[in-house]
């Protein structure tokens, strides 16, 4: 198993150094460094300095192993936007997205799975194919455009809730969280729900999906076959058996959470890293797309590492490495 | 004569299909009484394990059965609701599927998935369970079994595997075993191992057994009856030295004839021309008649029926002119 | 091993099987597809179904902006569904925007259908270090979400190329979308690949001296067609409204020739003063032609499944 972690380990860095690379060239060839560093205000003089200490005359790897160094310390320079520092903005943005994000994964998770178990369990009969087409819809529907819908009806029309901003928060440290106030959550429910329904309706479908093809398999045949009660046969022997693909699939999803909280932060005005994405590729900002980037496959990375060491926790053929097998 | 603990009566099974009704099983009859192991067999798609399915009621959708009656211990069982032959399964009719592999749940240790089916059925405490399921793991020939019983199936080999799923089939001490092909999954060296404990262990819980294979060989060795299945229809039935030895039917005699003996010195090897028909495609009158060397234009009209041939019964027109034969 | 007779004998029995059973039992398929098809009709033809044509300046009026649509009060009935900020009439704009959208859908969808199947098949067939490298990559892409790199590769070009023509624009926005869905491709075509390299008749095919190519297009490519289909009619779904996020996100098609997603934008600003035509009825004309497409390609998976059959 310590192999497992290792070879793991080896991958999740070469993939950020792949990523890391990327970030490097659009730094070097499609913006500016020294602009990106300095500002645009900076005088010529001010640039040739820069130039020299930042060694742009350095042969390619020394810079690049520059780069890198200054990216593990989350150092990327300034926004062409804004002039400030890149790795405060982001700072600044992360809890909020972060809370939008596990609201969504919470939603799609606890309205998912069971709606999902259940359109397979009945399968055929009307609850299920409302369910099923309601999860078609959730697919064809695009996000901006729930978001849109939730925000005529609940707030132009209803006036029950807030469609913009995160409401009043509370700083806790360096966080800033809006879940310790009523206004907070009132504020989080409608995006939270937006940003779930595509996770959600994609969890459907994988649970039931996945739970089909279980209930057709040997060992659930022959524990019905031993006259194990249904409950025993549904929950115990094939709900077991489907959520375990499951579990890496939600957790990559986790990760997609948070690249397509842009669209919904977008929509409803939230203060989160995606706005501040969008806003960086409307302007062309260089230093906040690489910063963004090298953040997001950081996170891809750790969820992947986790939902593995998860697999292994669940699925006993994973941890014993030898076979005790006899005849 | 004491009742047979398990007849099947006129069993009719069909799957209705969007292009037309398939009659998979045509009154199909016989009994098994308590104790006794009766073979069924047959070419694949006879009809063998969809018997099998129909007894113990997980016939997969949409077959289902049309017709017939099916009785346990003089009770009539195919046209209970689930949750009747749900408490049947496994407390009456114990089932044993063809690949122990897949029959076992990964995720699960096999002592969990034993003490589970034994308290499913029977009113013992966890402990007792616990015992029981050792007990059941060693009499199945597995060592070290209060070790094994904390293990995963994958850490078992195959023919162990198949020793689990017996002990399994056998936990809740079920009067009749339906046992579909147990042997064809395993190797060859296994093979009789494996049957000769299913044997045994009936033997000693006193259960009956419906064993479902193509392997004559293995009927041969086990069983005390047999019924040779043809589609979907029974051939021929009878005590298995009878029916391997001085065959009625013409199919049972090709059948028999097709498999090579080790003393004999055989240029070719005999073959019964032709193949099983589809379902979808049965002959009108006897369902061998294109195939069959001895066939006279009755058989290509009317059905025979079950009728006696000496020691065996046999569907066949060639058995009732025999015995009008002085 | 098939002959060139046995090609289109093939397609006959096809369409005489299952698969054409299925569709013509199934009411929420031929719905779809129906709808499907007027959606795209009207696209193809919008300059000839529109009553107006919304992209030419020169025909828009200020003095009509912001009419509600036809049955309200303020309506008029040439404007059937209203009209948007610049005067321009809705309805129109839904076919032209639709046209558009669809446009940029199917034209992605291609480009990465044949990237990926090129890609898989070679994936599959060469082996080794090749193939390493390709499912690797494929690995990494996975894991970003397709709209983050869609997003990349458009801000990367809007900061190389500045002043780029509108030409340039869209076609970086095709290939954006295109490089988000290949994979899919690659994966299964590879998956089929791996899986008939291996038979008997391969590998005869290769003693003999069949060029590889050749046994690739001849007798993989046809195994994998039935799930390249279902995955390119759920991308051409996908696509559409990766486009639609894009452009209302201001970042697809130039906001001169609006798409579906721009018009959404455009009408976002006035939700709250009660103006919502210019919103829904985009909005609403993307749902049913997303949900339509979806609908075929859940029914054609399903049809092209012999197990559920």
């Amino acid at each position: 198993m310590l192999v497992f972690i290792l070879r793991r380990l080896v991958q999740a860095v070469i993939v950020m150094l792949t990523v890391a690379f990327i970030a490097f060239m659009l730094f070097q060839y499609v913006g500016d460094p020294v602009t990106s560093l300095l500002g645009q205000d900076a005088t010529q003089q001010q640039r040739e300095e820069l130039r020299r200490d930042l060694g742009l005359d350095q042969p390619f790897p020394v810079q690049f192993a520059r780069f890198v160094g200054n990216a593990v310390r989350g150092e990327f320079g300034l926004s062409l936007r804004q002039g400030r520092k890149v790795s405060t903005l982001i700072a600044e943005r992360f809890p909020a997205t972060l809370e939008l994000a596990l609201g969504a994964a919470v939603i799609a998770l606890l309205a998912g799975i069971p709606l999902g178990v259940y359109s397979a369990l009945r399968r055929g009969s009307f609850g299920s194919q409302l369910v099923m087409t309601l999860s078609l819809l959730g697919v064809s529907l695009p996000t901006f455009l729930i978001g849109i819908l939730l925000i005529l009806v609940f707030s132009v029309t209803l006036g029950w809730l807030p469609s913009f901003g995160r409401g009043d928060t509370v700083a806790l440290g360096r966080w800033s969280t809006g879940l310790l106030t009523v206004d907070g959550w009132a504020h989080l429910v409608l995006p939270a729900i937006t940003l779930s329904v595509f996770q959600l309706a994609l969890i459907l479908r994988l649970v039931r999906a996945e739970m089909l093809e279980v209930l057709r398999t040997d060992y659930v045949k022959f524990a019905r076959a031993r006259g194990l009660s249904n409950r025993a046969v549904y929950f115990g022997h094939a709900l077991k058996n489907t959520l375990v693909p499951v579990i890496t699939i939600t957790g990559l999803q986790l990760g997609s959470l948070i690249a397509f909280a842009i669209i919904t932060e977008t929509v409803f005005q939230w203060p989160g890293m995606g706005f501040l994405f969008i806003n960086a590729v409307q302007f062309a900002d260089i230093p906040v797309m690489a910063a963004y980037l090298c953040l997001i496959a950081l996170i891809f990375v750790i969820v992947n590492l986790v939902v593995d060491l998860l697999y292994f926790a669940v699925d006993p053929r994973l941890r014993i490495e030898k076979s005790t097998a006899g005849h | 004569m004491n009742t047979p603990l398990l007849e099947v009566k006129h069993l009719r099974v069909e799957f209705p299909l969007r292009r037309g009704t398939l009659l998979a099983l045509d009154d199909i009859s016989f009994d098994i009484a308590p104790g006794e192991i009766l073979g069924v067999v047959g070419e694949s798609g006879a009809g063998k394990s969809l018997t099998g399915a129909a007894i113990i009621g997980l016939l997969e959708p949409p077959g289902r059965i049309a017709g017939g009656e099916i009785l346990l211990a003089g009770r009539r069982i195919d046209n209970l609701p689930y949750e009747e032959m749900r408490k049947i399964r496994g407390r009456q009719i114990g089932a044993i599927f063809q690949d122990p592999l897949t029959s076992l749940n990964p995720l699960y240790t096999i002592g969990r998935q034993l003490t589970e089916t034994i308290q499913t059925h029977l009113p013992v405490g966890a402990e007792e369970a616990h015992q029981r399921a050792i007990r059941l793991l060693q009499e199945t020939g597995i060592p070290a079994a209060e070790q094994r019983f904390d293990q995963y199936p994958h850490q078992f080999s195959g023919g162990m595997r198949q020793r689990v799923v017996i002990a399994l089939a056998l936990a809740a001490e079920p009067k009749l075993i339906v046992a579909d092909e147990p042997t064809t999954a395993l190797d060859v060296s296994i093979q009789a191992q494996i049957i000769s404990l299913l044997k045994r262990l009936c033997k000693d819980h006193g259960a009956a057994v419906m064993l479902v294979t193509h392997d004559m060989g293995v009927i041969a060795e086990t069983c005390d009856r047999v019924a040779v299945l043809y589609a979907g229809r029974v051939a021929e039935i009878g005590p298995v030295g009878e029916v391997i030895h001085r065959p009625s039917h013409p199919y049972t005699s090709g059948l028999m004839g097709s498999i090579p003996a080790m003393d004999e010195d055989r240029e070719r090897l005999l073959q019964i021309d032709g193949a099983m028909p589809r379902l979808n495609a049965i002959p009108r009158g006897c369902a061998f008649n294109p195939r069959c060397p001895q066939v006279m234009a009755r058989c290509r009209e009317e059905r025979p029926e079950l009728r006696d041939a000496g020691a065996t019964r046999a569907a066949c027109w060639l058995v009732e002119d025999k015995a009008q034969q002085p | 091993m098939s002959t060139p007779a046995a090609a289109p004998g093939r397609l006959a029995r096809w369409l005489d099987s299952d698969v054409w059973h299925s569709f013509r039992q199934s009411p929420m398929a031929m719905l779809a597809a129906v709808i499907a098809a007027l959606c795209v009709f009207c696209s193809v033809f919008a300059p000839w179904v529109s009553p107006h044509n919304p992209f030419d300046l020169a025909t828009l009026n200020l003095s009509d902006a912001r009419l509600p649509p036809a049955w309200m009060e303020g309506g008029s009935r040439t404007f059937l569904l209203g009209t948007d900020d610049q005067g321009r009439d809705i309805l129109s704009a839904l076919f032209y925007g639709a046209r558009l959208s669809l446009a940029v859908g199917l034209a992605s969808v291609l480009l990465s259908l044949v990237v990926g199947v090129s890609l898989g098949l070679l994936s599959g067939f060469a082996g080794g270090a090749v193939d390493a490298f390709i499912m690797r990559v494929c690995d990494v892409m996975l894991s970003f979400p397709s709209i983050l790199v869609a997003l990349l590769i458009n801000g990367v070009a809007r900061a190389m190329f500045p002043q780029a023509p509108e030409s340039l624009a869209l076609g970086v926005l095709i290939l954006a979308i295109a490089l988000t869905g290949w994979v899919q491709y690659a994966r299964t075509v590879r998956g089929s690949t791996l899986v008939e390299r291996h038979k008997e008749y391969v590998q005869a095919a290769r003693v003999i001296g069949v060029a590889p190519l050749r046994i690739m297009l001849r007798h993989v490519l046809p195994n994998v067609l039935g799930p390249v289909l279902v995955l390119a009619t759920i991308q051409v779904a996908a696509a559409i409204i990766t486009e639609a996020t894009l452009s209302f996100l201001g970042v697809g098609v130039p906001p001169t020739s609006p798409s579906l997603g721009t018009l959404i934008r455009v009408g976002n600003d006035f939700l709250f003063s009660g103006e919502w035509w210019i919103t829904i009825f985009p909005g609403a004309m993307l749902v049913l032609i997303a949900l339509s497409v979806n609908l075929l390609g859940d029914w054609l998976r399903d049809a092209l499944n012999p197990r559920l059959r």
